[in-house]
């Protein structure tokens, strides 16, 4: 399934811009190299050999935050770490999404303590959550597969307007 | 919520040269977030050009509060939290928490459960050494060895899958045993993977053991001398790698290991390639412990039949009243042990993990600390890294192999 | 006191000459060997452990709180690991409430300045005479908040249950582009 099958006799496709540019956004996602605990390894296995994070797109884990529009928080967020996590988001170039990834990093899952930031989107918007602890790797790209759904629903004059 | 904080030099003078507040040297901060510090660790360097000069480590960013978030559950609920702390030796952890649980109320583990917690210990060991390996490989520039350590990854993976249905925090190890006994494809799935691995550690070594360009990033860099490693309460591989032979396995055997024969491994350089070299040995070794416990492994229970403290299996709560009343009173208000403490340690794959265990007479620990191998082994670095170059730190860094989770807590 | 018969011989030696330099008293439980040493005796205690007895390795440096009770309040832990004998050896000092503080041991082991730090954090015991006192664990601004001490909350936030959990996300706060 490709652009072949929409171009017909002419040659020609009639789309909108919308479409267009959603629809290159979730073929090129960048991630920003960036873990933080336990996820971070299941994180690193849905890159590596087995999984394969590389067929939606995900070819480069950039480890700068100028170069990413994705920040997948892979593990639990401590208080020191927060203010270096909302410069990070903040360093992000628009548009930018974020996936939590586990039940620390959505809600904290079995640590409601003093030292953890009782879910990362008290820190920054969180678009999708993804729940495990940690999750399988087919978990984080089934999350990443839903970001794609909700970028490709995505709206011109709301993002102006935000 | 949180506020960035301006940090000036001031704060830092004791511990930076004269030459760095004259501006002569160079204050560069790397990390929290950075692809090889291996997690939120951040490190302020003095630079002279791209000479370190001093090396500050600022440890916390991942601080989880462990320790006292075990304080308020009972003993068999604290389980969870042992798995998430040194995450890549997560049925190490539970072993030597059931151990300390098990010294503290004297319960005894049956001969069956024993051999099945070495299996599984040395599965993990493997398991981090590959992650180690793959990431060591990944700040050296050698890509493909992720991807093959991650491949053979997957298979221990799939074990514990199989076994536990979790595919890292099993809490499979319980006190005075196991959750449960492990599934009949259990002995094939092992002797699979012991049939593939010799090959694939030779695979590794072929690609990276003699490699000119490797042992150019590796040789003679970042040495620690015994003495300096015993002062700071260095352990495991990376003290073996400086000449001295401490393996608890060996000299405090536990669940067993005295019933073994393997070798411990010792390279006397102290340099970051005996490091490599020791690891690399140790998963050959380890491969050595799993095959005798698998053909040596014998029938019987899989958990004390103490029910005091061990939790009823499923089967009986249908049959028997008394089971019933034994689970509900485990779960809900767990068992009390005696105001006393412990301290429990074994051989993890980055040295000696130990937990200090204390009872209060109640169902709640009123203290278990945690004495992880990677804390004392990262507060070294700064006295290896000095005078080497910024690339050396990031193969000295890889070659401690820290754990964050395991140094904050 | 004797040591008792379970205890292991050479333990029994190090144990009696301890005795003999600070006046110490132990205690055995599931045959660990606890002594308590005075706080002032520590670094001395220490020093003759590593040197005349071999104990070159500082294995822990904790503390256990034992709130509410005052008097004391802290057992400060030393866990000692002979690697030349094999052997273990806890050391404890026990600390009243108040402002409690203890001799630095950096001096004796150099493992012991992270762990003295940590202890600084986590229960407010102050070693004296140490290098580099700042804050190890815990964010900036923490100095005077020590988490594992019991009077300390564990948790800041309500936990979320189906009936509450409306009011409290109205209540809390989420975090804006």
């Amino acid at each position: 399934m490709g652009v072949e099958q929409k171009l017909g006799n002419m040659g020609v496709v009639t789309t909108t811009l919308e479409t267009v540019v959603n629809w290159s956004r979730t073929n090129a996602m960048w991630p920003m190299l960036f873990g933080l605990a336990c996820c971070a390894i299941e994180m690193m296995a849905a890159q590596a050999s087995h999984f394969d994070m590389s067929r939606f797109g995900m070819e480069l884990m950039r480890a700068s935050p100028r170069q990413s529009d994705l920040m997948i928080v892979a593990g639990r967020l401590s208080r020191k770490m927060a203010p270096a996590l909302r410069l990070l988001y903040d360093q992000m170039p628009e548009p930018k999404w974020v996936i939590a990834m586990g039940d620390c990093a959505s809600c904290t899952g079995v640590f409601n303590n003093y030292a953890l930031v009782q879910g990362v989107d008290e820190i920054v918007p969180v678009d999708v959550y993804v729940a495990g602890c940690p999750p399988r790797p087919e978990a984080l790209i089934h999350g990443v597969v839903t970001l794609y759904e909700k970028v490709k629903g995505q709206k011109f004059v709301e993002q102006v307007k935000a | 919520m949180a506020q960035l904080q301006e940090v000036s030099v001031d704060k830092f003078k004791h511990l930076v040269s004269e030459r760095a507040l004259t501006g002569e040297t160079m204050l560069l901060n790397m990390g929290p977030q950075h692809p090889s510090t291996h997690g939120v660790l951040r490190l302020l360097l003095e630079l002279d050009g791209e000479t370190i000069v001093n090396c500050i480590p600022d440890i916390g960013y991942l601080h989880t509060g462990i320790e006292k978030n075990m304080e308020a559950k009972t003993y068999l609920k604290a389980e969870v939290m042992s798995d998430r702390l040194d995450y890549m030796n997560n049925l190490g952890n539970n072993l030597v928490y059931c151990m300390a649980v098990e010294k503290l109320v004297e319960l005894d583990v049956p001969e069956r459960a024993q051999t099945i917690r070495v299996i599984l210990a040395e599965l993990e060991r493997i398991n981090s050494h590959l992650v180690w390996l793959a990431a060591f490989g990944l700040d050296l520039a050698a890509m493909s060895v992720f991807l093959y350590c991650f491949r053979e990854r997957e298979i221990i993976l799939d074990i514990k899958e199989l076994i536990s249905g979790q595919r890292m925090m099993t809490t499979y190890i319980r006190p005075g045993g196991l959750w449960r006994d492990v599934p009949v494809e259990f002995e094939a799935a092992v002797r699979n993977f012991l049939k593939i691995f010799p090959k694939r550690i030779d695979e590794y070594e072929a690609l990276m053991t003699k490699n000119p360009l490797f042992l150019d990033r590796l040789v003679g860099i970042g040495v620690l001398d015994p003495a300096t490693a015993l002062q700071n309460g260095v352990t495991g591989p990376m003290l073996r790698a400086s000449g001295v032979n401490w393996d608890l396995r060996k000299v405090r055997p536990y669940a067993g290991y005295e019933q073994y024969d393997f070798n411990v491994p010792v390279r006397s350089e102290g340099d970051t390639y005996a490091r490599y070299i020791v690891r690399i040995e140790e998963m050959r070794e380890s491969l050595k412990i799993i095959e005798q416990a698998l053909n040596r492994l014998p029938f019987g229970p899989v958990r004390s039949d103490n029910r005091k403290f061990v939790p009823p299996p499923r089967s009986e709560l249908g049959v028997s009243m008394e089971a019933l009343i034994h689970h509900f009173k485990l779960w809900t208000e767990g068992f009390p042990a005696p105001d006393g403490s412990v301290y429990q340690a074994v051989e993890s794959p980055r040295g000696e993990l130990g937990v200090l265990l204390a009872g209060d007479g109640g169902a709640k620990p009123r203290r278990c600390h945690w004495r992880t191998p990677s804390f004392d082994n990262l507060s070294v670095l700064p006295k290896i890294v000095k005078g080497h170059l910024v690339a050396d730190l990031v193969a000295i860094l890889a070659a401690v192999d820290i754990v964050l989770g395991d140094i904050d807590r | 006191m004797r040591a008792t018969a379970i205890m292991d011989k050479k333990l029994e030696t190090i144990v009696q000459a301890l005795q003999e330099h600070f006046g110490v008293t132990f205690e055995e439980f599931r045959g660990e060997i606890h002594v308590f040493v005075m706080g002032e005796n520590i670094i001395e205690a220490l020093t003759l452990l590593r040197d005349k007895y071999d104990f070159e390795l500082l294995s822990a440096l904790t503390a256990i709180d034992f709130w509410p009770q005052t008097s004391p309040r802290f057992h400060v832990i030393y866990q000692l690991t002979s690697l030349a004998r094999n052997l273990s050896l806890q050391l404890r000092v026990a600390l009243d409430d108040g402002e409690p503080h203890i001799p630095t041991a950096v001096g004796v082991y150099e493992v012991a300045n992270w762990r003295e730090r940590e202890l600084r954090d986590m229960f407010g015991i102050v070693p004296d005479g140490h290098p580099d006192l700042r804050v190890l664990l815990l964010p900036e601004g923490w100095e005077d908040k020590h988490p594992l001490r019991k009077d300390f909350p564990l948790g800041y936030e309500e936990v979320q249950f189906t009936f509450n959990v409306d009011e409290i996300n109205l209540r809390k706060h989420f975090a804006k582009e």
